[in-house]
């Protein structure tokens, strides 16, 4: 197996094992966080389901869920697409292909302790930096540290004169989540009480989304959509924008999060200001994927990767219109903390960003097994459940957080709330089991493709080849 | 440009963060949490160790004399770690710190001897000021002498309720931040300004799938509602979609008797289906139970 690589010389690891360590450990991190929200979501919709212990109590399992996917699935993947992409756009090998092996081996060991002890109740108490701080200390010197030397050292020997768009992304987006986690847990680390405490919490909240999970994930689509549909990316120059329109914008409106928290009145007045601004990068991304794609649309219909990716980038269009506009004093103030903000945290992290990196996961995972997806009729599987188990998800989410809206708003008594939000909940259950569902067939079929997928010959694509079966 | 973004947010709000004057409100969470919440090195097995406890005196420690009102003391064994803000005295604000070492002498706190404090109340330019009193020193109320005094019926375990909150994870349905809408006509009056200095967390939480809880203990006071509810939601509010925690009674009831939870939901069940007309009898909590302590914070804290 791949742990034999841990004690082998760097120039014995065959290139790409970094990248298939840590493809197959996000799948099944994501298996394992959607399969948690699944189970989460039945305790919503039908409360003694498996009731009085406390392992299984919503409190302890519900954190789990959302770290699981966030720092198992979707940071994996990111890991995963920087070991492959930034070599590859810099013509040059992986900086040291045994320390992505450790990083892989680490982040599985570090996050599993870490939600274990989530799990049993070890928490801070703070929303998203929910981890013990031994354990942020884990993730910020075990896990996006080594991450991020690999990467930078990748950069800095590239063989290319120029620095492309993704590898911008990357660099930068790994040296900002860092600050990141060191700022937003000092918290903890330091006694900072209070107000300090409560905003810093968010500020990480929002911050974490902002500066490393929606920024990488369009990184990623810069690369794939242009490998894949043969175009070149149509502006360059409008790609910039995006990143320093992310960096100037995206990193300063943490405070919109907390509108009724006695914060000063202009930190929050400014955040929202800043918050709309979050449309310019946000637009410029979506322009440019969609600009560059023209002409090849047939592919969304015919290839796998470019399907997920373009649902991916459609999906970014609502997420950033309510993303926009929802945290204006003129519309926060009917929406926060429904179901509304539930519905558009998935939009973000299972619908735009998860779609990406699917995507970037199926591609990668092709070119360094060198072997051809197993089933295209299992990938279609896959993508129909998880964009079809999404989307009730989406729905009736925002349908629930609308009617909490309204019974906030009209003071209903809670309780007539929960009791109409009860068909919601079982639908959000249903939707997120399908995502589960897709995911499981998912693994299986990447495991079949790296056993019996074909070949791929030298210098060809798999997406190139035709199914043989 | 990551510097000018991160100065905005963080370097400038400090300059209010720090000016923010405490609260009675503020003094009495800090006083009563501890040091901290989740885990840490004075609380390792997260189970609410290292916490100070919240008293209510009627009558005065030394003196024997009665206090009318109670007042709220707060206990802070020998080798408790003490409350931020008396270790940090700068997250009091300027004023509540200059009161509360002028006259409430907090800078002779110690850790390793023990502490008793309470809220008091100055006059400055004609407004009324809470500040921390360091009541070993001022009054001469010792550790010992305070807990016997307040005996347990008036002993709340306000610092480890809260840690129960913290560890289950309570925030993830109910808020602790009434809004700035209609909301807050129903759940009470937002948090001020210095209303959470030197609490830690905060636990505002930002998903709501329940009522807001800043100010529920004004709202219901009763322990009886408290314990049905927080045993099986089901018992007082049909349609309500809370877990059960029945778990957090432990195995021994007040007398020591172990809880039969099997037993008790079967029964549970039989009601349920209608098979019997009552529901079974929630058991008596134990003196140093979980629940005893988060319904100890609940109608101390959340007024």
């Amino acid at each position: 197996m791949l742990f034999k690589y841990l004690t082998a010389k760097n120039e014995d690891i065959p290139p790409g094992t970094a990248t298939i360590y840590f493809g197959f450990s996000s799948i099944l991190w994501f298996i394992i966080g959607t399969g948690l929200g699944s189970f989460n979501a039945a305790k919503l919709a039908f409360p003694d389901f498996v009731t009085g212990t406390e392992l299984f109590a919503f409190g302890h399992m519900r954190q789990v869920h959302v770290l699981a996917v966030i720092l198992g699935w979707i940071s994996m993947a990111f890991a995963m697409t920087m070991m492959y992409m930034t070599p590859a756009l810099g013509n040059t090998r992986l900086w040291s292909e045994k320390l992505g092996v450790w990083t892989a081996f680490l982040w599985n060991v570090g996050l599993s302790l870490g939600l274990f002890l989530l799990w049993l109740g070890f928490t801070s108490g703070r929303e998203y930096s929910d981890l013990i701080w031994p354990i942020d200390l884990v993730v910020v010197f075990g896990v996006l540290l080594p991450l991020g030397i690999n990467v930078w050292m990748t950069i800095a020997q590239r063989k290319t004169q120029g620095i492309y768009i993704t590898n911008w992304f990357f660099g930068a987006c790994i040296f900002m989540v860092i600050i990141v986690f060191l700022v937003g847990n000092s918290a903890e680390l330091f006694n900072l009480t209070g107000l300090t405490e409560g905003y810093l919490t968010f500020w990480f909240a929002h911050n974490v989304l902002g500066l490393w999970i929606t920024p990488v994930a369009a990184a990623i689509a810069y690369y794939t959509i242009p490998k894949l549909s043969g175009n070149p990316l149509y502006s360059h120059r409008i790609g910039h924008l995006h990143f320093w329109a992310i960096i100037a914008f995206y990193s300063t409106p943490a405070s919109h999060h907390l509108l009724s928290a006695p914060l000063p009145e202009w930190l929050k007045s400014f955040a929202s200001v800043e918050g709309v601004l979050i449309l310019i990068p946000a637009v410029a991304f979506v322009a440019n994927i969609l600009l560059t794609i023209k002409g090849r649309w047939s592919m969304f219909v015919e290839n796998i990767e470019t399907k997920f990716s373009i649902t991916g980038v459609l999906l970014a269009i609502p997420l950033n219109m309510q993303g926009g506009f929802q945290q204006t004093r003129a519309i926060n103030w009917y929406v926060h903390g429904t179901g509304w903000i539930v519905a558009h945290a998935h939009l973000a992290l299972l619908g735009m960003s998860s779609f990406l990196e699917i995507a970037a996961v199926y591609f990668g995972l092709q070119q360094m097994l060198k072997r051809k997806l197993y089933s295209l009729a299992l990938a279609n599987f896959h993508y129909w459940f998880v964009i079809i188990g999404f989307c009730i998800y989406w729905i009736s989410m925002t349908i629930a957080g609308l009617i909490q809206g309204g019974g906030k708003i009209y003071e209903v008594p809670y309780i007539d709330v929960v009791i109409a939000e009860h068909p919601y909940m079982i639908a959000r259950w249903i939707g997120g089991t399908m995502v589960f569902t897709g995911n499981v067939v998912w693994l299986y079929n990447m495991y079949m493709t790296a056993r019996e997928g074909t070949v791929v010959p030298k210098g060809r694509y798999a997406h190139e080849l035709a199914y043989e079966r | 440009m990551f510097g000018l973004s991160m100065s905005i947010t963080l370097f400038f709000p400090s300059f209010d963060f720090i000016s923010a004057e405490s609260t009675w409100v503020g003094l009495d969470k800090a006083l009563s949490n501890g040091r901290t919440m989740g885990w840490s090195f004075e609380d390792p097995l997260v189970r609410g160790d290292g916490k100070p406890l919240t008293v209510i005196l009627d009558k005065d420690p030394k003196t024997g004399e009665t206090i009318d009102p109670p007042v709220r003391a707060y206990v802070y064994k020998p080798g408790t770690p003490l409350a931020s803000p008396i270790n940090h005295p700068n997250n009091l604000g300027p004023t509540v710190k200059s009161l509360g070492f002028s006259k409430g002498k907090i800078d002779q706190a110690s850790k390793e001897a023990g502490a008793v404090f309470t809220i008091s109340y100055a006059d400055v330019n004609g407004e009324e000021w809470a500040y921390p009193e360091l009541a070993s020193v001022t009054r001469g109320w010792t550790v010992e002498a305070t807990l016997a005094t307040a005996g347990d019926e008036n002993t709340r375990y306000v610092g480890k309720g809260k840690q129960v909150y913290t560890t289950e994870q309570c925030w993830w349905c109910h808020t602790l931040l009434p809004e700035h809408t209609q909301d807050w006509q129903v759940f009470g009056w937002p948090p001020y300004q210095g209303d959470m200095n030197g609490e830690m967390p905060t636990a505002f939480g930002s998903d709501r799938k329940a009522p807001d809880l800043l100010h529920v203990a004004s709202r219901n006071s009763s322990r009886e509602w408290m314990m049905m509810h927080f045993f099986n939601p089901r018992l007082v509010q049909p349609n309500s979609i809370m877990p059960r925690f029945d778990y957090l009674w432990g195995k021994v009831d007040v007398n020591g008797n172990p809880i039969d939870y099997a037993k008790w939901r079967k029964e549970y069940e039989a009601y349920r289906k209608g098979e019997v007309a009552y529901p079974p009898e929630v058991p008596e909590y134990a003196r140093d139970s979980e629940i005893r302590a988060l319904i100890d914070w609940i109608l101390t804290s959340l007024k």
